[in-house]
């Protein structure tokens, strides 16, 4: 066994623990994190079939980015959700299941097919353009250019649309650090508001803050607490103690 | 005829004998490990020194040992783990950002040809056609150790840390990477070992000034260091996304952070200040880029742009998150674009012939001459018209807003002003807030 299998089996079989994890897993972060480990070890077996570019751009584009952002839009949506194992789609499992199952038998057998025939190598590949990175140049700047602009007007479209899409017109003008500076100024309060709560008898929001004269400020109450019957005393706990 | 060149020169890598790479694995680790001490150390006497401070001075000469012992105490002290952790993506985030750290510097060439126990081997543990696409991959997985760290404690502060801190990272490598590009044509090469050669009649810092700009800045958001060290910013998140850390864990991304500086120093002198070679009096020296010297002017080199990070430190106010992300991608990465816009059309029009290089210098600055003064033109006007518009609205403003215009409730029009609700306005009027609670209070004592 060359070091080359010996990568091939250690790596192949990562990926594929990556690949069930992703699918096993039920917290959602935990599964883009499978994925993450199986495009990383992906990554690697293209570095051992002498491939370094694609291996470094599948870490760049898959690990870091792609899968960065699945993380990022999780982690905003919600720490701890969890897929619910419901199906909501009616046969919508029986169907999946049927389509993988096709996709799989289309992908061995076009890798099969390829198989049957002798490979003609990776030097045959490089010859002519001096190496692996010129060989990838040529065909994505040469014959694939036409290719490769129309996939990248796609992407812009797809960048501009969402733009449009997440794009909010503003009312006014949009305050200045000066201007606010100016207003907070010529305000009564110079310092921040008081904070809601009174320390050692009850610190929840719709408590008002103990004034050092010992009157209580509305102020520092968020605006919602700030009607009739949604202030509670700040006393309220002493008298009730008695 | 350059590329057939430049591939024979890779084929001094991958021939080394095991001791040697396990030599040189274990020499860059100690290398790394005490640049870190060290840098602890500098940062901490510079910016002491910045402060009208002195700084630690008690363990060792100079207090050079304080670091050390601050790592000890840091080891031993007792770890706490939160309850609402996920524990085992808890434990790992540390490891990810640590190992990322170590691992890029295996590409940086330290120094040319020199002989290690009889071997003949180049002081860099290996090299690739595409070894600074293998950093900039590295970082990536690299800013998922301070993902997972703030996702995984299970806590608020750290988890907006690490939102913030994986939001500023992403940003920040589109414009680094971007500032590699130019770097990539002049060399044609992506390999370090090569650009480093390519720098031989002249260092990339004065050809390629823009992108050694959009370079360093980039490398200061990358390693979250002050002025933009928001993902730790300590006055809004307590600590960042390592909040919930503790001991040996929280070590490891001290450690991380601090390898990470050097790592960028080290790829900003390889890509733009020569890498190993030596600057310009000590070059006359015919003795100067053979052995074991380059490894100094290296080392140099990197010191001077880790000294420049702590003076950023000592300096500069932190950012506003808003103003830093818009610096980032309304400013770096366009700017790097047009640039590597003009590189690239020169680079073209020299391979072609078409063209004298110094030529096409003072073309491209006459370009970015007459691009200014037209955006400058361009704000001019923007700025009357910004006027016209706030006349209107200070006109609308004088309108009394109608909430109910038509019958139907309405939002107001560019510079009304929305009426408080109801409910808080009787509360104001009613005067709830102090005299009304002093006196219940007086009531329920007599009761």
């Amino acid at each position: 066994m060359n070091g080359e299998s010996v990568v091939f089996w250690v790596s192949g079989a990562f990926a594929v623990a990556g690949a069930l994890g992703m699918v096993v897993s039920k917290k959602a972060v935990h599964s883009a994190l499978w994925v993450a480990f199986a495009m990383i070890n992906i990554a690697v077996l293209y570095f051992a079939l002498e491939a370094p570019f694609l291996g470094t751009t599948q870490i760049v584009v898959y690990t870091g980015a792609v899968m960065m952002l699945f993380l990022f839009v999780l982690m905003i949506v919600g720490v701890d959700s969890s897929d619910s194992l419901l199906e909501t789609i009616k046969g919508q499992r029986l169907l999946a299941s049927l389509f993988a199952l096709t996709f799989g038998g289309v992908i061995v057998a076009s890798i099969s097919s390829t198989l049957a025939s002798p490979s003609s190598g990776l030097a045959f590949a490089n010859a002519g353009y001096g190496g692996h990175m010129q060989g990838i140049a040529n065909l994505v700047f040469g014959t694939y250019l036409f290719a490769f602009e129309v996939l990248s007007a796609l992407l812009i479209t797809a960048a501009l649309g969402a733009m449009v899409l997440a794009h909010n017109e503003r009312w006014t003008p949009r305050k200045t650090q000066d201007q606010m500076q100016r207003e907070r100024t010529l305000s009564n309060h110079v310092t921040p508001l008081p904070a809601p709560g009174v320390l050692a008898r009850n610190n929840s929001v719709d408590t008002p803050a103990l004034l050092p004269d010992g009157t209580t400020s509305i102020e520092s109450l968020p605006n919602a607490f700030r009607g009739e019957g949604q202030v509670s005393k700040a006393n309220s706990i002493e008298e009730a103690g008695k | 005829m350059i590329h057939a060149q430049a591939q024979g020169d890779l084929d001094i890598f991958g021939n080394d004998p095991a001791a040697v790479i396990a030599v040189k694995v274990l020499g860059i680790f100690v290398i790394m490990v005490l640049m870190t001490l060290l840098t602890i150390w500098a940062e901490r006497r510079v910016v002491g020194r910045m402060q009208m401070r002195i700084g630690p001075n008690r363990v060792g000469p100079f207090g050079l040992l304080q670091s050390l012992m601050d790592g000890i105490k840091l080891a031993l002290k007792e770890e706490i783990i939160p309850k609402g952790a996920h524990l085992a993506v808890y434990i790992i985030a540390p490891v990810i950002a640590a190992t990322t750290a170590f691992l890029t510097f295996a590409v940086i060439p330290l120094g040319p040809q020199v002989s290690i126990f009889g071997t003949v081997t180049p002081l860099q543990l290996t090299d690739f056609p595409v070894s600074v696409l293998y950093i900039l991959a590295i970082a990536s997985v690299g800013i998922y150790g301070i993902v997972l760290a703030g996702w995984s404690s299970g806590s608020i502060y750290p988890l907006l840390g690490g939102l913030r801190s994986s939001a500023q990272m992403i940003s920040y490598e589109i414009a680094m990477g971007l500032s590699f590009v130019a770097v990539f044509l002049y060399a044609e090469s992506m390999s370090t070992s090569q650009i480093v050669a390519a720098q031989e009649p002249m260092w990339y810092i004065v050809l390629l000034l823009p992108s050694f700009i959009i370079y360093t800045t980039a490398m200061v958001g990358e390693t979250n260091r002050a002025p933009f060290d928001l993902p730790e910013a300590e006055g809004e998140l307590v600590g960042g996304f390592h909040t919930e850390y503790s001991s040996l864990k929280f070590a490891l991304f001290f450690l991380a952070e601090y390898v990470n500086m050097v790592t960028v120093s080290a790829l900003a002198t390889t890509l733009f200040l020569g890498g190993w070679r030596a600057p310009w009096p000590i070059s006359l020296w015919d003795q100067a880029n053979v052995g074991w010297w380059p490894m100094l002017w290296f080392f140099g080199k990197v010191f001077a742009f880790i000294f420049v990070f702590i003076w950023l430190r000592g300096t500069l106010p932190r950012l506003r998150y808003d103003q830093f992300m818009k610096f980032g991608w309304k400013v770096l990465i366009p700017v790097s674009i047009a640039w590597i816009l003009i590189v690239a059309v020169a680079r073209y029009l020299r391979s072609s012939g078409g063209l004298e290089a110094r030529n096409l210098l003072f073309a491209a600055s006459a370009v970015l001459v007459v691009v200014v003064l037209i955006s400058y033109a361009l704000d001019l006007r923007r700025k009357k018209s910004d006027e016209i518009e706030e006349q209107r609205i200070a006109l609308e403003a004088e309108k009394e807003f109608d909430p109910f215009a038509g019958g139907f409730p309405v939002p107001p029009m560019p510079g009304q002003v929305a009426q408080q609700s109801r409910r808080v306005k009787t509360t104001i009027s009613s005067g709830v807030s102090a005299p009304l609670t002093a006196s219940e209070t007086t009531e329920g004592t007599n009761v």
